[in-house]
């Protein structure tokens, strides 16, 4: 592969994967909040273009899950066909608070429910719950990483470049953050916090915490490349002709760091998307009815779910093609620079 | 009475409380003859407690580790049957009682010995009862034995027969001495001259310097990772060929921190009884119970009642003023009764407890037998009888449907739920999802349950919580600090000094009433009247009680659990290994 595909291939799956959250109201044939009482713990459902009497049905379908009087125990309904729409009406949902649809990709008709990664204790949709909890887990990482590189930008170039007394300030800041046990913090801040904070309050705490914890390591690497780029000689020698401090640590220096941030970006996202899964999967993080890959994740700490229900364990196996993509990133990245 | 007040905390704190351990009726002679089948000695029983005992002292243990393992060290005079739920004679061989009902006269079985075989008589009872009452110990059993601010007086008639005064009838008496374990004279009074006794009897004891009267006595303690019993040698009762129980030479106490844990250490075998435990893995243990050689016992619905708490304190005006202008709301009879009307409480059966559990109106759960009304009608859910309900008390939907009150404001407040506790947590969700159907805004708010306590015991600072609350005893008299005004753990409007309303003066009026009645037909009245008035205004709302779920190896024979605490080793005394 060359260079350019290297980052370009796993760039391509990260940025289908953050549109798919994106978009997840239209994707998701559910709102994330609907009970199906009657249906808790449902299997995913299997797609089906071959009926019980073998004809071939060139629309896919499914069957019902039905009840077989035990709690969670179903089978399938092959009484019905139950075909699989395309752009249905369903749920109301919003779209990046921007438009208001109740369009959505596929769907079934009632009595039958679609449950394509099965359904959780509730009865509710793994599938919409997954897509709307990217939206919180993925973003979080993200807008978490680009808080704290902003911040390490900032306090590392400054300390490096000014050097003297405020770097040492700036330093030892860093490192009682690095010596600080961040998650026990975490449980502090939480504990002081009102009772009723909206879901959004919850979200941008957390990506304020996370990313506030984080900056110390991005800072002090572009500390370390401010120290050693100021000394060039053509940065003498533009200093020599007399350019402003600004200019000299915009055009000259500052941009030696693109490549660590880059980097640091691809290494920090993926960890800031573990901090917020840990969190939520805790209890620390949005509350019920909003997902969060965590908060799904949190019904397994329940032994029996674990052994009895695999398709609760999704959410946490769709972290790993996102961390591979981020890691591949990270990597291409750093051979590049 | 402010009785019960530590009581009726504990039942919050574990859901579940007093208790003492059993054997069965019909006394001959010194000895009690017990009428469960004769088993054979020998072999140890290994159980699960969920934390290390505090201290194996009797007059201060509050946790339930500790009790569990006190319990089976010690007895007390008269004792309730866990499974017939009457009393029955332990080491009082018969009593009477005076035409007035306020003197008891006991009869203390002759020649019986402590296990460490020192004898018991009268001299001990008083002692015990000296002890017990003495403020400045703190015990936990003085509240039980102090009615209406008068502690009980006890005297010694002779060496076997001992005198009990109360200060006003008390229809419960007889089950006042369940849980009041007699303590050996020769060994603490000593310490309680000196006024240690808080502090004896620490794990750190000395396995000579602790005896007790119950069918086990302290071999060792590992700390972290064990509790020992052996067969009290000297034990008081003997089975219908001449046995002296107990059959088992070993009682263990293993430490296993969570639930999880325990069950798969009993799948493993590793434990041979499994005390309470969940509807989820229960249905996985259910499963595999003939291949593991286990049996599992679902035994109907116990005595702990979940219920939604509505904060009624008037101590929040001015300070917390979001809550205040919450409880506008919740004073509200129609509202209270419109949630109530909403809430489904047959999916919180069938989701939380996967149909292991009754739903309730009131407070007396269908496992209390003797005195649940069964005329109160079943909770149904009806979201139209539920709009109507808030239409009359003036509230309104926006286009939206969001629900406003008169003045306008969206109708919308908080549930706490213990985040340790997955069932109250599902509770919650599920109630939320109930309540957008009427157009109320839910916000769950799982917490940690020290911090849930405080809240609603201290600050106020809440709107609504999920608690559930179960006395150790089937009798009304055990949810006097609950439901009295001014009871301790009236959770809803605590240190009220009279009561809010006429309906709470009613309640008032009717548990007083029934404490003091002899005639049971009539304090059955009081008591369906109380339920019927807990029913209409819902000052809580009842949601549902779970049943007691318990387990045993198959080979474990006498097993009798029962839906009162300790469910599985209250006749640990009978329990043997067959062959």
């Amino acid at each position: 592969m060359t260079r350019a595909r290297k980052i370009a291939v796993p760039l391509a799956a990260l940025i289908a994967a953050h549109l798919l959250v994106v978009f997840a109201g239209f994707v998701a044939p559910y709102d994330v909040a609907t009970q199906f009482r009657e249906h808790p713990y449902a299997p995913p459902s299997p797609v089906h273009f071959l009926d019980g009497q073998g004809h071939i049905h060139f629309r896919p379908f499914v069957y019902a899950w039905k009840n077989n009087g035990n709690f969670a125990e179903y089978e399938e309904d092959t009484e019905r066909v139950m075909p699989i729409r395309f752009f249905v009406r369903g749920d109301r949902y919003s779209m990046l608070h921007i438009f208001q649809s109740n369009v959505h990709l596929f769907g079934v008709e009632e009595p039958a429910h679609i449950f394509i990664l099965g359904s959780d204790g509730y009865g509710r949709d793994q599938l919409s719950r997954l897509l709307f909890g990217g939206q919180i887990s993925l973003f979080s990482g993200l807008l978490a990483a680009a808080l704290s590189l902003a911040l390490g930008l900032l306090c590392g170039s400054a300390g490096g470049y000014f050097g003297g007394v405020l770097d040492a300030l700036l330093m030892r800041i860093s490192e009682v953050f690095l010596a600080l046990p961040w998650l026990y913090l975490l449980f502090a801040v939480r504990a002081f916090l009102p009772l009723r904070m909206s879901p959004v309050g919850t979200f941008l705490l957390l990506i304020t915490i996370i990313g506030a914890v984080g900056w110390t390591r991005p800072a002090r690497l572009v500390r370390g490349i401010v120290l050693s780029a100021k000394e060039r000689n053509y940065v003498f020698a533009a200093r020599g002709f007399g350019a402003t401090e600004w200019y000299l640590l915009r055009r000259h220096v500052l941009p030696q760091t693109r490549g660590v941030l880059l980097t640091q970006a691809a290494i920090l996202i993926p960890q800031f998307i573990l901090a917020e899964v840990t969190l939520s999967f805790l209890g620390l993080g949005v509350a019920e009815p909003v997902p969060s890959w965590g908060n799904m994740l949190s019904t397994l700490q329940q032994y029996n779910v674990l052994s009895t229900y695999w398709w609760m364990i999704i959410p946490g196996l769709v972290l790993i093609p996102i961390f591979l993509s981020y890691y591949l990133l990270a990597r291409s990245l750093e051979q590049q620079v | 009475m402010n009785a019960f007040l530590r009581y009726g905390l504990l039942a919050v704190l574990c859901a579940r409380a007093v208790c003492a351990f059993g054997g069965s009726p019909s006394s001959v002679g010194d000895f009690l003859v017990t009428k469960s089948e004769a088993g054979r000695l020998g072999g140890k029983l290994i159980i699960a407690e969920r934390s290390e005992p505090k201290t194996l002292n009797p007059v201060t243990a509050l946790d339930a580790p500790s009790r569990d393992v006190i319990r089976r060290m010690t007895a007390d005079l008269i004792r309730i049957n866990r499974s017939t739920q009457l009393t029955e004679p332990a080491l009082a061989i018969s009593w009477t009682a005076s035409a007035d009902k306020r003197k008891y006269t006991l009869k203390l079985r002759r020649g019986i010995k402590f296990s460490d075989g020192h004898g018991f008589d009268a001299d001990d009872v008083v002692f015990s009862f000296q002890v017990y009452l003495d403020e400045k110990v703190h015990s936990v059993q003085r509240d039980l034995l102090v009615i209406d601010g008068k502690p009980i007086a006890v005297a010694k008639l002779d060496q076997y027969t001992v005198q009990f005064e109360l200060p006003k009838p008390y229809a419960a008496a007889e089950r006042l001495f369940d849980s009041v374990a007699m303590l050996p004279r020769h060994l603490l009074e000593q310490s309680y001259k000196e006024g240690k006794l808080a502090s004896a009897w620490g794990l750190d004891v000395p396995v000579s310097a602790i005896a007790g009267l119950g069918p086990f006595r302290l071999k060792e303690y590992v700390a972290g990772q064990r509790v020992v019993l052996e067969r009290n040698p000297f034990y008081w009762k003997i089975d219908s060929k001449g046995t002296r129980l107990p059959y088992l030479d070993q009682i263990v106490f293993l430490f296993v921190p969570s639930e999880d844990a325990q069950v798969l250490r009993f799948e493993a075998g590793d434990t041979d009884i499994l005390s309470r435990i969940n509807a989820e893995n229960f249905a996985v243990l259910l499963r595999d119970q003939q291949a593991h050689g286990f049996k599992l016992v679902d035994l109907g619905p116990g005595l702990e009642y979940n219920f939604l708490l509505f904060n009624s304190n008037d101590d929040t005006t001015g300070r917390l003023p979001d809550v205040a202008r919450h409880q506008v709301w919740f004073r509200e009879q129609k509202f209270r009764q419109a949630i109530s009307e909403a809430i489904d409480r047959d999916a919180i059966v069938t989701l939380v407890y996967r149909g292991r559990a009754t739903p309730l109106i009131a407070q007396v759960t269908p496992g209390n037998k003797l005195w649940s009304d069964a005329s109160l009608p079943k909770p149904e859910r009806s979201l139209a009888k539920a709009k109507d309900l808030l239409r009359s008390a003036g509230f309104r939907w926006k286009a939206d449907g969001t629900l406003t009150d008169s003045t306008g404001q969206p109708v919308e407040f908080s549930i706490l739920a213990s985040a340790s506790n997955p069932q109250r947590k599902q509770m919650a969700t599920l109630i939320q999802a109930d309540l957008k159907q009427v157009g109320i805004n839910v916000q769950v708010v799982p917490m940690e349950f020290r911090a849930q306590l405080d809240r609603v015991i201290q600050t106020h600072d809440y709107d609504t919580a999920i608690m559930a609350l179960g006395s150790g005893d089937v009798d009304p008299t055990a949810e006097m600090n609950v439901w009295l005004s001014t009871g301790g753990t009236h959770l809803w409007h605590l240190g009220a000094k009279q009561p809010a309303s006429s309906w709470e003066a009613e309640i008032d009026r009717l548990m007083q009433a029934q404490e003091t009645e002899i005639d049971p037909k009539k304090r059955k009245h009081d008591y369906d009247q109380v339920q019927q008035i807990v029913a209409a205004q819902m000052p809580i709302i009842c949601l549902v009680s779970p049943n007691i779920l318990v387990g045993a190896k198959t080979k474990l024979a006498n097993f009798q659990p029962a839906i009162l605490d300790h469910y599985t080793l209250w006749n640990a005394d009978e329990l043997f290994w067959r062959q």
